[in-house]
């Protein structure tokens, strides 16, 4: 069984830092709360049991996270149960839908944590002069991204509250005399930094530190005498220097030989390490922060869509019993097959008036337990207020998850594999309410077909006693039938050969009737097929 | 400077694959027997011509081009025999130097491989321009001309003296001198290293008057630390030196390999044009027509597969087909029907790699892709029946097909009854001949033979192989319609005298 409403362990959503903190004025802007209900908001911070059943798991361990970023994952841990909250998040996404917007947003996020990585992880032995370059070039790209984030934020293209809210915030710190002293202060240094070179002539045992004075390139010229034999792109011998040169005391003198030699531009270095050590703003650094979770779900979806999937925004509606899902699909298989190129078939929901239970039978292999999946991880990932696979869906308002797969372990053990069986359904029949979603999977798969019949049909009508939203994935089709509130959909083949799946799962009674063979014109070398494909 | 003896405008593409149903190909028309022939025993020779051979170029000019450089290399053996052990020379002799290409971590030795390679290609870039000088008069064609005019044009004298200068400079016998520029933690970055001239501090900043423009320092003796500072410091300065010489050496390695590659499909085709001659088959370069022009006539056709491996005289066959996209050949059993039908797509690949052919006269347009359907082994895994099999054949080669194509189907579709087999043949013929493909069918099943006969009026080719008048097959083909009758009761008779007919 698995629950994941009510979690106990929580943290705070940003990182333990006080939330509503002012900024030179402005509020702090929360990309996932809206201001509402920004305080006290917890996220669980161990994966929810329902995870797992539901690939949910792959999802999380796939999405592309930066290491200080990792506490985005229980931000997907939880359930929203408020409406508001979801649209909040939807608006964002919607928003992030312009590619000038979500790009500009990335590049901001990218340099964020490239800075932060930068400044966590100095060596100790850098000397003072490595180290105030080090700061200055952090400041500098902090500055850079500051600036490109108000320009990304000034587009009318922004209609979400959050990031309008944010464009404000920005703006005033922008203008604040903190941030236009530090940038000013990092230009003048830098540039008078970046004019310098110099030359060092090593020979045996010695080095002299000069200025450079033009002395030409003598690979180009090597290049140049010998390119008339070039017949083909050219292997790169150079050696890839991961690392600086490790110069030691070596590299400290011939630095100090350089200050020497342009004593004014590193004096002023000195007085901005001085002035600027923590230039960080908390406004700033909790926007990169909750940008993780809209960037890293959208990294995650990108291939699918770009194989021409449709994602859409759900429609969440309180006190709501019915579903309108089209064109759905598992979000964690289409990922795989993306990669390989294969297609990814899809599916519709509905579950109207009455209508509660999805009983789904049919051929082995046809796609029923990815059917099952991809209606509860679009219940979950609609509810975080991400765009879910399908082109259009209506969904209602659920207060938690419950699912009820196989287990792989004990194969052998049938009699506690079914204990276990009926000790999960107890579980979940005792936590869900009517607000709650549940996927049952081959449940009681493993005993007779008899007694399948038996509980399955005696679970059924307690679930529809409990008026929860079920999926149950069975191969008896009798279930189907049960009451009015159950929908029977079955797994499909090709009609003209049963040896192929399609993955379409459609609402129609479960039959069981053997599929008809019909044999075709297999390798189409027919004088039609043949010339049809003689003349592409 | 590029080889350029294949193509007249550019190189070989030897990386790409060959084509898809090469290998079918091979296997059908017997070609390693050919190619065998050609390499003898070389394994280079024997990699480099089945290569062009079953590269087919559709371009005419590219084939006369081959033909005029193989026709200078047929008169004048020598200067192919010069050009190839030059180039054979140079690489060989690499092998015997360290390398420079295996994965160092620093640059020195890459730097110092690599001068000693230039080293010793100089001398053999001086023995081909010697030979430019020698031969430049001697060859005709246009892809030589060319090669001995830019050998002579870049590698001139100066050029040879400028050559050595670097390679002098290269030892760095005064030190090196690197630019930098301050990375983000100040320390050095953008190491360049600069040309090896030194200029001496002027005067006032000498006698302490001008401010300092250098400062220096030298290590104490035992500073083992420092000692590998300077070391590194050295070794990225020759960062892109080593690589810049490395990749001068590889230069001149590719073109002595392009060289050779292509020369090397020469000595293939010099090889096998004395091997048949010794057998007295009767070669000629083809005339070309253009992809499209359905031209395909030759005087004695032989399979020069067949000659090689019987080490005789075969016979030779006319064929006239010209506007004829369909040769439907038919008669005797063993009366060497399969043998033509090879010595056609062999004759087609030989015209289109640009070497001669084995026919006495020979005028043919070019294809864009010959492919062949023969009987297969039966289908080990007995998952699918025999006519399955033909017929998922058809369905991958179809792919591959590119009009106009040469198709050779080799008593095709007999796995069924003639009915059934006749019906699926006609259909795939018309569609391949409906698309402007050319075919070439060995059948016995005469209701096809005959109804192509008859429908694709003057389209058609039927040739019709006999046995002489004692029963024995001389492998003549004739133009004749075919007929109803197989030999095969003359050959059961043959073999079983005694049985009841």
């Amino acid at each position: 069984m698995a629950r994941a409403a009510q979690p106990r362990e929580s943290i705070d959503t940003d990182t333990g830092r006080p939330v509503g903190r002012e900024l030179d004025g402005a509020r702090t802007v929360s990309l996932l709360y809206p201001p509402c209900c920004a305080v006290g908001l917890r996220h669980p911070l161990a994966e929810p049991e329902h995870f797992r059943d539901l690939n949910l798991h792959q999802l999380i361990r796939d999405l592309d996270l930066e290491e200080g970023d990792s506490e985005i994952r229980s931000v997907f841990y939880g359930t929203v149960a408020e409406v508001g909250v979801i649209r909040y998040r939807q608006s964002v996404f919607r928003d992030l839908e312009v590619p000038a917007l979500l790009a500009g947003l990335r590049t901001f996020k990218h340099r964020l944590d490239t800075i932060r990585l930068n400044l966590d992880r100095q060596d100790r032995r850098l000397s003072q002069r490595q180290r105030e370059g080090l700061l200055l070039d952090a400041a500098l790209t902090y500055c850079r991204a500051v600036d490109d984030l108000r320009d990304v934020l000034h587009s009318e293209d922004v209609k979400s509250p959050a990031l309008t809210e944010l464009r404000y915030a920005v703006e005033v710190y922008r203008l604040s005399e903190g941030f236009r002293r530090l940038q000013d202060d990092a230009r003048r240094v830098h540039h008078a930094l970046a004019e310098i070179a110099y030359c060092v002539r090593v020979g045996d045992g010695g080095v002299e530190v000069s200025r450079y004075q033009g002395q030409p390139d003598y690979a180009q010229e090597i290049e140049e005498t010998f390119c008339r034999f070039r017949q083909g792109d050219a292997r790169d011998y150079s050696i890839e220097y991961r690392t600086p040169p490790a110069l030691g005391h070596v590299g400290d003198r011939i630095l100090e030989f350089v200050a020497r030699l342009f004593p004014g531009p590193f004096s002023s270095l000195t007085e901005f390490a001085r002035c600027h050590g923590d230039f960080f703003a908390d406004q700033i650094r909790q926007v990169a922060w909750e940008l993780g979770f809209y960037l890293s779900y959208l990294e995650y979806v990108n291939p699918i869509r770009e194989a021409g999937l449709a994602l859409c925004y759900p429609d969440v509606v309180k006190d709501s019993r019915e579903s309108a899902i089209e064109d759905s699909f598992d979000l964690v298989l289409a990922r795989k097959l993306c990669a390989e190129g294969a297609t990814v078939v899809t599916n519709s929901v509905h579950l109207e008036g009455r209508e509660r239970i999805l009983v789904v039978s049919g051929p082995n292999q046809g796609g029923k337990t990815t059917f099952a999946r991809a209606f509860g991880q679009l219940h979950h990932l609609g509810q975080l207020g991400c765009p879910v696979p399908g082109s259009s869906a209506k969904i209602g308002l659920f207060d938690q998850i419950f699912t009820h797969f196989q287990r792989e372990e004990d194969l052998t053990d049938l009699v506690g594999k079914l204990e276990d069986d009926l000790v999960r359904a107890r579980d979940i029949l005792a936590a869900a309410t009517e607000a709650s979603v549940v996927i049952l999977n081959e449940t009681f798969a493993s005993t007779t077909l008899d007694d399948a019949r038996l509980l399955g049909g005696r679970l059924m009508k307690a679930l529809l006693h409990r008026g929860v939203r079920a999926v149950y994935v069975t191969f008896v089709d009798e279930l189907a039938s049960l009451s009015p509130e159950v929908v029977s959909m079955v797994s499909t083949v090709e009609p003209d050969d049963p040896a192929k799946r399609t993955f379409r799962i459609l609402r129609q009674p479960a039959d069981g009737l053997a599929y008809a063979l019909a044999i075709a014109e297999k390798y189409g070398v027919t004088y039609e097929r043949l010339r049809k494909i003689l003349e592409r | 400077m590029k080889a350029h003896l294949l193509f007249p405008d550019r190189d070989f593409d030897w990386s790409s694959d060959p084509p898809t149903h090469s290998e079918t190909l091979q296997h059908d028309l017997e070609l390693p027997i050919l190619i065998r022939s050609m390499s003898g025993g070389d394994q280079f020779v024997q990699d480099m011509s089945s290569r062009v051979l079953l590269c087919s170029v559709t371009e005419p000019e590219a084939i006369r081009h081959r033909q005029q450089v193989l026709d200078d290399f047929l008169r004048h053996p020598e200067v192919l025999t010069d050009l190839y052990g030059t180039v054979t020379a140079a690489l060989s002799d690499g092998r015997s130097l360290w390398g420079y290409s295996w994965s160092y971590r620093s640059p020195s030795p890459v730097l110092s491989g690599a001068r000693q390679y230039l080293e010793m290609y100089l001398t053999h870039l001086r023995g081909l321009r010697t030979l430019a000088d020698r031969y430049t008069r001697v060859v005709r064609s246009a892809g030589l001309t060319a090669l001995f005019a830019e050998v002579q044009d870049q590698l001139d004298d100066d050029y040879f003296a400028s050559v050595e200068g670097h390679l002098r400079r290269l030892r760095f016998d005064g030190g090196i001198l690197i630019s930098a520029r301050l990375g983000k933690d100040n320390s050095g970055v953008e190491y360049v290293l600069r040309a090896p001239e030194r200029e001496k501090p002027r005067l006032k900043e000498r006698l302490g008057l001008a401010p300092r423009t250098a400062f220096s320092f030298t290590l104490p003796p035992r500073d083992h630390a420092g000692a590998q500072a300077l070391d590194d410091l050295r070794n990225r300065g020759l960062n892109q030196v080593a690589n810049a010489v490395a990749q001068s050496a590889d230069h001149i390695k590719d073109y002595f390999d392009s060289l050779r590659r292509e020369l090397a499909f020469y000595v293939g085709c010099t090889r096998l044009a004395r091997r048949l001659e010794e057998l007295g088959v009767p070669t000629c370069f083809p005339e070309i027509d253009p992809v499209g022009s359905r031209t395909l006539a030759c005087t004695e056709l032989r399979d020069p597969c067949l000659a090689l491996q019987s080490l005789g005289p075969v016979v030779g066959n006319d064929l006239d087909a010209e506007g004829k996209p369909v040769v439907v050949i038919t008669g005797a059993n063993s009366g060497g029907k399969s043998t033509f039908l090879r010595s056609m797509g062999v004759m087609q690949l030989m015209a289109q790699a640009g070497m001669f052919v084995t026919a006495r006269r020979c005028r043919v347009s070019l294809c864009t892709a010959v492919l062949t359907h023969f009987p297969r082994e039966e289908d080990q895994t007995m998952t699918r029946g025999r006519l399955e099999e033909e017929l998922a054949r058809v369905a991958e080669m179809a792919p591959l097909i590119r009009m106009p194509s040469l198709i050779l189907f080799n008593e095709s579709f007999h796995s069924t009854n003639e009915r059934e087999g006749s019906e699926i043949a006609r259909q795939i013929v018309r569609a391949l001949v409906d698309t402007r493909n050319r075919v070439a069918f060995v059948t016995h099943q005469y209701d096809f033979a005959n109804s192509m006969v008859r429908t694709l009026n003057g389209q058609v080719l039927s040739l019709r192989s006999e046995l002489g008048p004692d029963g024995v097959p001389n492998f003549r083909l004739t133009p004749d319609d075919p007929l109803p009758t197989a030999y095969g009761t003359v050959l059961y008779r043959k073999i079983f005298p005694e049985a009841e007919p």
